[in-house]
């Protein structure tokens, strides 16, 4: 893992340097991959394609247009996520760049990719799942895969989370609500 | 920016000039200063999961605050009609352009429209749960109703805010229960929190002038958002107050006196060094 992320900073690093974009349709993939290396702040392992924050690339000749939506209404994290993306668009060489935040769909966990979800599970917080829309006892532990689990809390460290504890292997845990 | 909006209600009432405006400040004000009061549990809730689960809820309502400000610092900034332009900031000149802080910190008592419950003390556990379940009762049958408004920004951020909603009212019923239908103590301090607060939950279902644009039918919003109530306050042992009369005065800036004390507290800063940023 660190390997490749160091080889892919060492990439984007020289594009910069060299200031050679890519045209036409490659344009938005080239978009795309720098917005898939930005990282959610208040969960580093996802990213923010991986949560589906990042609703919309448009190419408008030198304009980048990125349209994002908030995960919840209150998130502090809004404002640093768009910052981010700003600075990393910079950092490839992109200057002319339009971040609109919307609020409509309502962003829901169904957006979440696959991949995300594997990360973090392998992080140790469970993932939404359909027959826990409402947080309850019985979320499968990330860590022993229990399911002799307890709700503690509907509200956890981050507006997303619930708050769990393993009845089985006794490690509390965090619970990605459906949303 | 502006759009040419129809509003539902247009064939009862003629959409006013202003009014949205003011509509939006009601709505802001009310979530803003609800957040703030919630917030002033932080580090000091019954036990660490409680004093968590309140400060989120103080989170999300500030969200919908700043949802509502922003929206209408657009309205105010695009409008050229004077109507509209009373809901500024009184004294201030604002060079033409309002924003989001400016609404939240440089207004006077007297131009906050929210309502009188949001703004009573935090009293005990039990008050700021009676009170909390109270609004995010209204606040979750209002919204479900707006979230069809044609105002398309209005109804964006309601159905947003719905979803957390959603858990407000779950976790503050329970809470209600539990605490009603609890030990001698905890019912008496329901009870005592249902003196207090009651007189203050009427204000929701009187309209005043701007909230024509609503399109809601405020009389059916108390029928339904009552019967919610008996059910819950059914559970927790307690009963609704016979008819008494209510306290009115907050959507239309005539407060309490706690509303000053708490506006001190929530301007202090950017009154004291003006114009500080983050």
């Amino acid at each position: 893992m660190p390997d490749t992320e160091l080889t892919k900073k060492e990439n984007s690093s020289k594009q910069s340097e060299t200031q050679v974009l890519p045209s036409g349709e490659d344009l938005g993939g080239a978009v795309w991959s720098v917005l898939e290396t930005i990282t959610d702040p208040e969960v580093p392992v996802l990213t923010i394609t991986d949560l589906g924050i990042v609703r919309d690339v448009k190419i408008n000749g030198e304009l980048i247009e990125v349209t994002i939506t908030p995960t919840y209404t209150g998130c502090p994290a809004m404002d640093m996520i768009a910052m981010n993306i700003r600075m990393a668009l910079i950092e490839n060489g992109f200057t002319a760049i339009k971040i609109t935040t919307i609020l409509a769909p309502a962003w829901t966990t169904d957006w979440m990719s696959e991949a995300g979800k594997q990360k973090l599970i392998a992080y140790g917080i469970a993932v939404p799942n359909k027959k826990f829309t409402i947080a309850a006892d019985g979320v499968e532990c990330p860590q022993c895969k229990s399911t002799n689990t307890k709700l503690l809390s509907e509200f956890g460290s981050t507006a997303c989370k619930a708050l769990f504890q393993c009845q089985d292997c006794k490690e509390p845990f965090d619970y990605f609500k459906c949303h | 920016m502006q759009k040419d909006l129809t509003y539902k209600s247009a064939s009862q009432v003629p959409p006013q000039e202003g009014f949205r405006e003011a509509y939006l400040l009601h709505l802001a004000d009310t979530t803003l200063i609800l957040s703030q009061r919630n917030s002033e549990w932080c580090g000091h809730g019954p036990i660490l999961e409680q004093d968590i689960a309140i400060t989120n809820i103080s989170l999300d309502l500030l969200g919908q605050s700043r949802n509502f400000y922003q929206y209408a610092t657009q309205l105010i900034n695009n409008t050229t009609n004077t109507k509209a332009a009373k809901v500024l900031p009184s004294g201030e000149d604002l060079g033409g352009a309002t924003d989001e802080d400016k609404l939240a910190y440089l207004r006077t008592e007297r131009e906050f429209k929210n309502l009188l419950l949001v703004e009573l003390p935090k009293g005990d556990w039990g008050q700021t749960i009676l009170r909390q379940y109270l609004f995010s009762q209204y606040q979750y049958l209002l919204f479900e109703q707006l979230q069809q408004h044609a105002d398309e920004q209005l109804a964006a951020i309601c159905t947003k805010a719905l979803k957390e909603i959603k858990y407000h009212v779950r976790w503050s019923s329970e809470w209600v229960i539990r605490l009603g239908d609890g030990t001698t103590e905890s019912n008496a301090r329901m009870i005592k929190a249902i003196e207090e607060i009651w007189r203050y939950t009427g204000e929701m279902f009187i309209p005043v002038e701007y909230e024509t644009i609503s399109g809601i039918d405020f009389s059916a919003l108390k029928k339904q958002w009552e019967e919610k109530i008996k059910e819950v306050f059914e559970e927790a042992t307690l009963s609704i107050p016979e008819k008494i009369f209510m306290q009115t005065g907050g959507k239309t800036g005539v407060h309490t006196e706690h509303l000053g004390y708490i506006l001190t507290d929530l301007q202090y800063l950017q009154r004291t060094y003006p114009n500080s940023q983050w």
